[in-house]
C-alpha cells in the first residue's frame, strides 16, 4: 500500500467529524478512529497513524502511545481470519492449551503466525469474558464457545474450500 | 419489572427478563415493564430522594470493590459550574467475569433505563458506556437499543417532556485489562493509554476531563430501576444486612453447568455450585475456589459452605470481587494455572509503577522456571518475597491481583510446588 492510499474516504471524514462532537475533547475520538483505520486498511500503518494525527489535531506521539498500549490495535497485517484463542484460567481448565496446539498443528504454523496462503492467523489472547462457554475462540471478533478441535477443523476446512467461517 | 413486591420472593433482579426472546428490542422490553416507572421518577422524584433510596437499598458496587452506590453518588459536588459525567464500566476484563455481557446482549434497555435514572439523579448531560473491545456483538446490540430509545424520546433532549436531557454514547475499549480500573478507564476514554491515576482526587470530584464523574458497573446500574420502583427498603430486605440484594455469579472452571446465576446474597457457595451448576466435573469437593475473579485470594475445600456475601468471603480471607467464581477440582494443575495467571498480569501491567512492572515479570519468569522443573527452593523464596512486596506499593490494585494467585499457591499447596522442584530443590 503506498502512502498516498492511506486516506479516509469523505464518508469516513464526515463520520469522524460527527463522532468528535460526542466527546468533550477530540482526543477521545482517537480509539474509535483507530478502529476505523483498522477496518478500512486492515491494519494501522505508520502512514495511517500520521494521517490520523493530522485529522484529529494530535501529535503523532499521542497516537503512537495509544496504538502501542492496546493489544487490539494492530500495526501488522493478519490473515484473513484471525483466530484468537483464550488460554486464560477458565479456558485453560477446559482444554484451551490442547486446542491451540491442535489448531497450530492442523495449520502448520506456530502461535502468533499466519499461514502461507494468508488465510489464518492463530494467536493466544487473554480472558475473553465468556468463561461460561470455555474454551472460547474469537474468529474475526465473533465469539465461538465450547469449541472443540473438531469444530475448528471443520471451520478451517470450510474456509479453505472457499466458504465462510 | 415483573419482580414481586415481597422481597423474600425475589431471586433475580438484573436477570428477571434475561430469557425473554427479543428483550433487546424496545417493544418487547416495554411489554415486560421497561421504562414503565421512568416517567414517575422523572416527574416525582428529586435528586436527593433518589440518592436516599439508593443509600437505603444498601446496594454495593457490583464491579468488584463493593463500595456503597448511594454514598458514591452523594460525593459528587453540585453547582461547581462543571458538567457531571456518568460512565458505565463495561470493561469486564477480570478473568472469570462474564456477567455484564449477558445484560448488555440480552437486556440492554435495563442498563439504559438505569443510566437514565442515575443520570437524572446526578444532573448528567453526557453519559458513556465503556465496553471492552472484544464485545463487538454487545456493542452493536447496545447501539441499536440506544437508537431505539432515542427515537422514543427516552434519551436525548427533554426526555419524556421532563426537561431533563441526556445523551448516551458507547465507547469501545481495545484490549487492556487495566482499563477496568476506574481512573484508567477515564484516561482511556480521554483517548490516552490506560494508566491509573493517583487518588485522591477521586473521580467524583475530578474525573473525566477534570470534571465530577461517577463510574458504575453494568450490574450496579441495572439494579437501579428495581430499587427506585420498589423502594430502597424493599431491596434492603433481600439478602442479609450490609450484603443486600441479589448478585450475579459467573461460575466457570470445573463445573458441569458453567454460566451466570443470579441469586440472593447469602446463598452458600456449595448450593450455587451443586444445585445451580450441577456440581464438579470430577470428585465431590473443589480443590480451589477463586471467589471473585483471578485477582482474589483462593479459597479451599474448608470454605465450601461459605455464604456468598462481601463480609463472609472477606472473613474467609478473600473478596467477593465481581462475583466471578472459578472452580477447580482435583485434576487442576495449580502450578500451571498460576504460571498462566502470572503471564496475564505481566502482560497487562501498564508499567508506570516499578513494583508492578518489574514484579509481575519476576513472578512470571520464576514460576515458569518452577513449572518447567528447573526451580529451586530459592526460587520459592523469591516468589514469596516478590509477591509480598508488590502489594500496597502501587497506584492501583493490579499488583495485589498479580500477587494473589502466587501467594495462594504457596500458602495452600506448597506440596504441589515442591513436587515440581524435584531434584533441583536445594
Amino acid at each position: 500500500m503506498s502512502a498516498d492510499a492511506v486516506r479516509f474516504s469523505d464518508e469516513r471524514l464526515t463520520e469522524i467529524a460527527a463522532l468528535v462532537k460526542t466527546y468533550p475533547g477530540a482526543q477521545s475520538a482517537l480509539m474509535p478512529v483507530l478502529y476505523m483505520a483498522q477496518e478500512d486498511f486492515g491494519y494501522i500503518s505508520m502512514e495511517a497513524q500520521k494521517m490520523i494525527a493530522q485529522v484529529l489535531g494530535l501529535r503523532l506521539m499521542q497516537v503512537r502511545e495509544v496504538v502501542t498500549f492496546y493489544t487490539m490495535f494492530r500495526e501488522q497485517p493478519t490473515g484473513k481470519y484471525l483466530l484468537e484463542v483464550c488460554t486464560n484460567a477458565g479456558c485453560m481448565l477446559n482444554g484451551a492449551n490442547e486446542l491451540v496446539a491442535h489448531m497450530c498443528e492442523t495449520l502448520g504454523i506456530k502461535q502468533g503466525q499466519t499461514t502461507a496462503d494468508g488465510l489464518f492467523t492463530v494467536t493466544e489472547v487473554e480472558c475473553a469474558g465468556a468463561c461460561g462457554g470455555a474454551p472460547v475462540v474469537q474468529v474475526n471478533n465473533v465469539y465461538h464457545e465450547k469449541v472443540t478441535p473438531e469444530l475448528m477443523d471443520s471451520l478451517i476446512t470450510r474456509v479453505r474450500d472457499g466458504g465462510a467461517a | 419489572m415483573t419482580i414481586s413486591s415481597d422481597p423474600k420472593q425475589v431471586k433475580q433482579i438484573c436477570f428477571d427478563n434475561i430469557n425473554v426472546p427479543g428483550m433487546n428490542t424496545l417493544a418487547v422490553a416495554r411489554e415486560n415493564g421497561a421504562y414503565a416507572f421512568l416517567p414517575t421518577v422523572l416527574k416525582d422524584f428529586s435528586s436527593s430522594k433518589i440518592i436516599d433510596e439508593m443509600k437505603t437499598s444498601g446496594l454495593r458496587g457490583r464491579g468488584g470493590a463493593g463500595f456503597p452506590t448511594g454514598l458514591k453518588w452523594s460525593f459528587v459536588p453540585r453547582n461547581t459550574g462543571k458538567p457531571i459525567y456518568l460512565l458505565c464500566n463495561a470493561d469486564e476484563g477480570e478473568p472469570g467475569t462474564f456477567k455484564d455481557r449477558d445484560i448488555m446482549r440480552f437486556d440492554p434497555h435495563l442498563l439504559i433505563e438505569g443510566m437514565i435514572m442515575a443520570g437524572f439523579a446526578l444532573g448528567v448531560k453526557d453519559a458513556y458506556i465503556y465496553v471492552r473491545g472484544e464485545f463487538v456483538h454487545e456493542i452493536n446490540v447496545l447501539n441499536a437499543a440506544i437508537k431505539e430509545a432515542r427515537a422514543a424520546n427516552l434519551l436525548g433532549e427533554n426526555i419524556l417532556g421532563s426537561g431533563f436531557s441526556m445523551n448516551l454514547v458507547v465507547h469501545r475499549g481495545a484490549g487492556a485489562y487495566v482499563c477496568g480500573e476506574e481512573t484508567a478507564l477515564i484516561e482511556s476514554l480521554e483517548g490516552k493509554s490506560g494508566r491509573p491515576r493517583f487518588k485522591p482526587p477521586f473521580p467524583a470530584v475530578e474525573g473525566f476531563y477534570g470534571c465530577p464523574t461517577v463510574v458504575n458497573n453494568v450490574e450496579t446500574l441495572s439494579t437501579v430501576p428495581a430499587i427506585l420502583e420498589h423502594g430502597g427498603a424493599w431491596h434492603a430486605a433481600i439478602g442479609i444486612p450490609n450484603n443486600t440484594g441479589c448478585k450475579i455469579f459467573s461460575v466457570s472452571g470445573h463445573v458441569n453447568r458453567p454460566g451466570n446465576y443470579e441469586v440472593p446474597m447469602g446463598t452458600s457457595m456449595k448450593t450455587l455450585i451443586e444445585e445451580y451448576c450441577g456440581g464438579l466435573q470430577h470428585g465431590t469437593v473443589p480443590k480451589v475456589i477463586i471467589p471473585g475473579g483471578s485477582s482474589t485470594p483462593w479459597l479451599t475445600a474448608e470454605n465450601y459452605n461459605v455464604p456468598l456475601t462481601y463480609d463472609d468471603i472477606m472473613k474467609a480471607g478473600s473478596f467477593l470481587g465481581s462475583g466471578a467464581i472459578i472452580v477447580m477440582d482435583e485434576t487442576a494443575d495449580l502450578v500451571a494455572l498460576t504460571r498462566r495467571l502470572a503471564h496475564f498480569y505481566a502482560h497487562e501491567s501498564c508499567g508506570q509503577c516499578t513494583p508492578c512492572r518489574e514484579g509481575t515479570g519476576w513472578l512470571e519468569r520464576v514460576i515458569t522456571r518452577v513449572e518447567n522443573g528447573q526451580g529451586t527452593n530459592d526460587d520459592v523464596t523469591v516468589l514469596s518475597e516478590a509477591a509480598t512486596h508488590m502489594a500496597g506499593r502501587t497506584i492501583c490494585a493490579l499488583a495485589e491481583g498479580a500477587a494473589a494467585p502466587v501467594l495462594s499457591l504457596l500458602k495452600h499447596f506448597p506440596e504441589d510446588v515442591q513436587a515440581c522442584l524435584g531434584e533441583n530443590a536445594a
